[in-house]
């Protein structure tokens, strides 16, 4: 038995709308699937061309989640303490950036070159951090 | 209401990405506050209580850990380092420094290696001196 491929991986949003209009409309990800399931919405993106590797766009709250864990999922989130941390890769990460910025979105690190590539760190609306490299 | 919690845990957390990215800038708390869109005293006690030390902490702790990296990592001497990472005079720089490393940043480079191959984000995070004990 061996594992062989990360395929999908969540994480939190506040809102699934809002978080289509960040992945989607300013980083450029494609939706892979976007299911009601009555429950809740099945909401997952990926990079483009990479439909093996999706990333779960999650809302929390009931009925995964009872109302005040919801909360304290929701205040850990905007207080950027929750984890989630998404790394991304790009073949300029300069380029990249600055399109980023063009589009407003929050900047936590600017293009630094490191040993092993050139990374920056942005926020997304809700407190999820996310790394952008160029690597070596 | 907790909407409102969260709103505001946006606006100081953006005020804090502001500190992230801008330490080495003579950011003060007017500017801060206007980032978080709120009131000078409202921004330092609202920034208080929803990451447990004040702004002005923060952003200290910040500008410390970027220059022990740049004293693990470089050969810039101490007083290079001071103004690069944002103090505006080598005596406040030193004066935090060993209060929050508790040695000088002399004795800092002398007794450090360098992190490796971890990505610097984290050790960043990781090797950040802390101010909750």
């Amino acid at each position: 038995m061996t594992i062989d491929a990360i395929s999908r991986s969540q994480i939190y949003v506040l809102d699934q709308d809002e978080a289509l209009d960040f992945y989607v409309g300013k980083l450029g990800l494609e939706v892979h699937t976007d299911a009601d399931l009555g429950f809740m919405r099945w909401l997952t993106v990926n990079v483009p061309g990479d439909r093996g590797r999706e990333i779960l766009l999650e809302r929390p709250g009931p009925p995964a989640l009872d109302p005040a864990t919801a909360e304290q999922v929701r205040e850990l989130l905007t207080k950027g303490a929750l984890g989630g941390y998404l790394f991304m890769t790009t073949d300029d990460a300069h380029k990249t950036y600055e399109d980023l910025v063009a589009r407003g979105v929050d900047v936590t690190d600017e293009p630094t070159e490191r040993p092993y590539g050139i990374d920056f760190g942005i926020r997304d609306p809700f407190g999820n951090r996310i790394r952008i490299g160029q690597m070596f | 209401m907790s909407r409102a919690v969260e709103q505001s845990n946006r606006a100081m957390l953006r005020a804090r990405d502001a500190m992230d990215r801008r330490y080495a800038e003579p950011l003060d708390i007017p500017t801060l506050a206007r980032i978080a869109h709120v009131s000078e005293a409202h921004f330092i006690r609202t920034f208080r209580a929803t990451f447990g030390e004040t702004p002005h902490r923060y952003l200290q702790r910040r500008r410390v850990e970027r220059a022990m990296s740049l004293l693990t990592d470089t050969e810039r001497d101490v007083t290079d380092i001071c103004y690069a990472v944002g103090f505006a005079s080598l005596g406040t720089f030193s004066r935090t420094f060993r209060e929050i490393v508790g040695a000088s940043p002399t004795a800092f480079r002398k007794r450090t290696t360098a992190a490796g191959g971890v990505p610097s984000c984290f050790t960043k995070a990781w090797t950040r001196p802390s101010s909750f004990g």
